[in-house]
């Protein structure tokens, strides 16, 4: 089935983005409205293509639209074409929608800022980005959408680039970003030349005949490719660093777009993965490694994004964790993406919400009792928190738990371990977001004479709300009767039922996971309700803690092991071009000039002494001609 | 006699004109010292179209002649133009080469 | 430097004599020509090796370059380089003394490397190889042969190199035109000048040269009716060169002068 509509998913915030960067001052007045319109309309295209889905029969649902033959050389024919299939929606309504309402969030968010609709722009360079990201029929045309996102998320991060560590920041995530990038080009390449295709389709089809080691190979680039993008371990460290942008652009990040496209990846790349054992259980380790990482680091944070940011790395390793399991996980890997992308994106305006009422501070300790002050960002927080630690019958319950239990019954020694990974990871989140829930609206007030804080316009707390309702409810429809399980069933490989014994009934595993939360919590309310809250973080602070506040040394580990030799490296290579190849240079330089000062004293203007030469010169050539005819 | 005999005189008068051109100051020595080399050189010629019997040599030197006249016109106006305007005919006065 | 010898030895034909005798002294007069002072005399030492070298065409049947040799390089070209002397000063004798640290060492010692290097080269090529001689092209007369050949075989050459010599004529024109750069003066103006300059001295007119006071020459100074010499009678020609005899030798009663001054 082909559809030509699909296209303006991608063009209509493209175009939208490019009139506010070029249309100078004079649009600033209505600028922020043209972008929300812009991704309101894309939201509509997008909701119109799915109720169009609907009314196919389930092999018929996916769409497709030639837009034009990019490249054509030799027998290497990559056409820009988009497909809108089962999987592709549930991104495109997640990034529409998610990302619709923090537009109109970030109207009044941003309504101080004289920036207002550069911000808009970039905001549907993003979205647009993303989108193409997500609607193209190839590896190839991912990549476009891929390096889209990476610059809009640069443009982003920096938006505040007055700041020299905001620059930085954004610095520093293009750069991990571009780590992932060359993963995802080099498996493009390894695919084109065993393969001889880069489109989803023509691999898919010759994957079952291409060599273990090849789609192994292809796998682990992916997987690197979507560590980049999604924050995974080992290159995690940018997430934390890219709370530097707005609020919104956080949101935005954490919940609909740029860290999901990992798990797109490798959702998208079920057929590689499939048949590459050896990649897959790379992801799974690098997904397990992921969410107990952000779950401890985000034990210790006390800055409210930071915190929201380790708990964002802590949940796509969830993803990832089950995106690696195989056909019985990619569904809830989706699953788990969009009710996050729900309850991440309500907390993350939430915070947001709070910051804008305590004069941009940050820092935990700084708040509490804010309840009284701001009850609906309460509320909405509050259901945010719920369905991220997974209490029934929020969203994340849901997700969560079929996770935990997917990773529990992968069988054997991995499954134990994963699923205790899992549960522990979740025990984890109910600590630290219980942590975030105390610290900032309940106990004590803590903050200066000069915060004033006050609940946010409607524009703010409208998205809020949405979200939260989604949080609430968006779990239990999934679920109703496998829904996105079935939806997701053509795209990604069948779900196998009973092929796995299952380690423990499904009731024992939610009984257990809940056990681990509600130890989590209690842990943190002895901590923090019992106890009174310093304002200032303590200093007499065990080592680990102190370990995990520097976020597990990662930036630490990563200058020790890349960033000083190259420094080194840099600076030998600076040495040698100083001293071996500027030699080389000067040296010839100094040579010229030196012969030539030297030849210019037979330069003396004399023409006899030219004259003279020339005689020599005579001489010589009638000796040679002598000597030759000798 | 052996007709080398005026090629080794040419020779002997050619060598003389170069060291001439080298060592005066003059500039209108040095030209006749020029004219002394073109002279040698139709001496040569003149004594090949004879060894050789034809008279392409004798074209030769002629139009060599009328070479050395143009040449002679030419130069003269130069040492003239320059006597005029630096009061000297010294080579070596104009050195403007060397700066 | 051998044939040269065995000819010494062989039966002296006149052509022979002639070179003998005359090869030597123009081989003397070129080496005068380097070590004069003065510009004049190498000229005419020029002038010397240019009519020993027309004879020596002469005697070898090249009967008309011999002549046009006379004609225009002794004739034309050396009165040309006497005409320039005279402009730039005929008797501006020339140092001889070196000036270039050791550019006449280089000089000599390379021009006799290449005369010596040129004689054996001459030597080793025409070694054995016996004269034409021109009595078969000069069969119908050596200026009818040129004549034929100026006008098929090399008519072309002829055209190119008649082009130059009128360009080298235009281009010796150009230079040595002169770009007057005042209004010229009229004789109308420098006589209204004279008259009007302060005193009538000046506007009748200075006086000839002593030519007829105590010497017959131009360089001496007339005498002014009270005795004394008037430089301003000499020619302000002599006057840049220096020509000039100092005047004051000239002065009638020179000592009964400066006593009644006293």
């Amino acid at each position: 089935m082909t559809s030509n509509l699909i296209v303006y998913l991608i063009a209509i915030p493209l175009l939208s983005s490019a009139v506010l960067l070029l249309s100078g001052r004079k649009a600033n007045k209505w600028g922020h409205l043209l972008g929300t319109l812009a991704s309101a309309s894309s939201f509509g295209v997008g909701a119109y293509l799915f109720t169009q889905m609907l009314a196919q029969p389930t092999e018929e649902r996916a769409m497709t639209q030639k837009l034009f033959s990019w490249i054509n050389v030799g027998s290497f024919n990559v056409d820009a074409s988009l497909l809108l299939d089962q999987l592709s929606i549930c991104f495109v309504l997640l990034i529409t929608g998610v990302g619709t309402l923090i537009h109109i969030y970030s109207i009044s968010y941003m309504s101080h800022d004289l920036d207002r609709r550069r911000f808009f722009a970039y905001l549907n360079l993003f979205i647009a980005a993303m989108l193409l990201l997500v609607l193209g029929d190839s590896y190839l045309n991912l990549y476009v959408g891929w390096e889209g996102v990476g610059l809009a998320s640069y443009l982003l991060i920096g938006f505040w680039n007055q700041k020299p560590t905001y620059a930085t920041a954004a610095k520093k995530a293009f750069v991990m970003n571009r780590v992932g990038d060359l993963g995802l080009s080099l498996a493009i390449m390894i695919a084109f030349a065993s393969m001889g295709t880069v489109s989803f389709a023509g691999i898919e089809e010759a994957a079952p005949k291409a060599s273990t080691t090849t789609l192994t190979a292809i796998g682990i680039m992916l997987l690197i490719a979507a560590a980049g993008k999604s924050a995974q371990f080992p290159l995690q460290a940018w997430l934390g660093d890219a709370m530097a942008g707005p609020t919104p652009v956080s949101a935005l990040i954490h919940a609909a777009t740029m860290v999901t496209a990992g798990v797109y990846l490798i959702t998208r790349s079920n057929f590689i993965f499939d048949a590459a054992p050896t990649a897959q259980l790379l992801v799974v380790i690098v997904g397990a490694i992921t969410l107990l990482f952000g779950a401890i680091v985000g034990t210790a944070k006390d800055d409210i994004k930071k915190a929201l940011a380790a708990s964002t790395m802590s949940q796509i390793g969830y993803m990832i964790l089950a995106a690696g399991l195989g056909p019985v996980g990619y569904a809830f890997a989706i699953m788990h993406l969009l009710t996050h992308g729900f309850f991440k994106a309500g907390m993350f305006l939430g915070a947001g919400s709070v910051m804008h009422g305590m004069n941009d501070e940050v820092n935990m300790r700084k708040y509490g009792a804010l309840r009284k002050f701001m009850p609906i960002t309460f509320i909405t927080f509050g259901l945010g928190y719920l369905a991220i630690i997974g209490v029934p019958p929020f969203a994340g319950f849901y997700s969560k738990d079929m996770i935990i239990e997917t990773a529990l019954n992968a069988g054997g020694i991995k499954g134990i371990l994963l699923g205790s990974a899992a549960l522990f990871g979740a025990g984890l989140t109910a600590f630290y977001m219980t942590r975030v829930m105390i610290l900032t609206f309940t106990g004590t007030k803590r903050w200066d004479d000069e915060a004033h804080p006050h609940e946010s316009p409607i524009l703010m707390w409208l998205p809020m709300a949405i979200l939260a309702i989604g949080s609430v409810l968006s779990g239990f429809l999934f679920t109703r009767g496998d829904a996105l399980v079935h939806w997701l069933e053509p795209v990604v490989a069948p779900h196998e039922h009973g092929e796995h014994s299952e380690l423990l009934p499904p009731i024992v595993v939610s009984g257990l996971a809940l056990t681990i939360v509600l130890i989590g919590i209690s842990i943190a309310v002895m901590m923090y309700v019992r106890r009174p809250v310093a304002d200032v973080a303590p200093e007499n602070v065990s080592a680990l803690t102190k370990i995990v506040r520097q976020d597990l040394l990662q930036d630490v580990a990563n200058e020790a092991i890349f960033m000083r030799p190259g420094q080194a490296l840099t600076k030998s290579l600076v040495t040698i071009d100083e001293k071996v190849i500027d030699g080389a240079v000067h040296g010839v330089g100094a040579m010229a000039i030196g012969s030539g000062s030297e030849l210019r004293k037979t330069q003396t203007g004399y023409v006899r002494s030219y004259s003279a030469l020339i005689l020599v010169g005579a001489a010589a050539i009638v000796l040679g001609i002598w000597v030759i005819t000798q | 006699m052996n007709s080398a005999n005026y090629l080794y005189l040419s020779a002997l008068l050619f060598t003389i004109g170069a060291v001439g051109v080298v060592i005066r100051r003059n500039a209108i020595v040095v030209f006749m010292c020029v004219e002394l080399m073109l002279n040698a050189a139709n001496l040569s010629f003149v004594t090949f179209s004879r060894i050789n019997g034809n008279l392409d040599g004798q074209i030769v030197a002629f139009f060599t002649m009328v070479v050395a006249a143009c040449e002679v016109v030419v130069g003269l106006a130069i040492i003239v133009t320059i006597y005029r305007s630096r009061r000297s005919a010294s080579v070596d006065d104009a050195n403007l080469l060397k700066r | 430097m051998i044939n040269y010898a065995l000819d010494l030895g062989q039966t002296a034909k006149p052509e022979a004599v002639l070179f003998y005798i005359l090869a030597p002294l123009a081989v003397a007069a070129a080496i005068g020509m380097l070590t004069v002072k003065k510009a004049v005399h190498s000229a005419i030492l020029l002038a010397w090796v240019m009519v020993t070298l027309a004879i020596f065409y002469i005697a070898q049947d090249a009967a008309f370059l011999g002549i046009v040799q006379i004609v225009v390089y002794t004739g034309a070209v050396m009165m040309l380089f006497l005409f320039i002397l005279m402009l730039v000063g005929v008797d501006s004798s020339e140092s001889l003394t070196e000036t270039i640290k050791g550019l006449r060492w280089i000089a000599i010692t390379a021009s006799v490397g290449f005369g010596g290097l040129l004689i054996s080269l001459l030597g080793r090529a025409t070694l054995g190889r016996s004269t034409a001689g021109l009595a078969d092209a000069n069969s119908n007369g050596n200026v009818e042969g040129l004549a034929q050949l100026i006008f098929s075989d090399y008519v072309w050459p002829f055209e190119v190199i008649s082009a130059l010599l009128i360009t080298a004529a235009v281009g010796a024109m150009v230079l040595a035109h002169h770009e007057r750069t005042v209004k010229r003066v009229t004789q109308r103006e420098q006589s209204q000048a004279r008259f009007r300059s302060g005193s009538l001295a000046a506007a009748a007119g200075l006086p000839g040269p002593g030519v007829f006071a105590l010497h017959n020459a131009v360089d001496v100074p007339a005498l002014l009716p009270d005795g004394s010499p008037a430089p301003s009678s000499i020619s302000a020609t002599l006057k840049a060169r220096g020509d000039m005899l100092d005047s004051a030798q000239y002065q009638l009663d020179n000592n009964d002068n400066a006593a009644e001054d006293k």
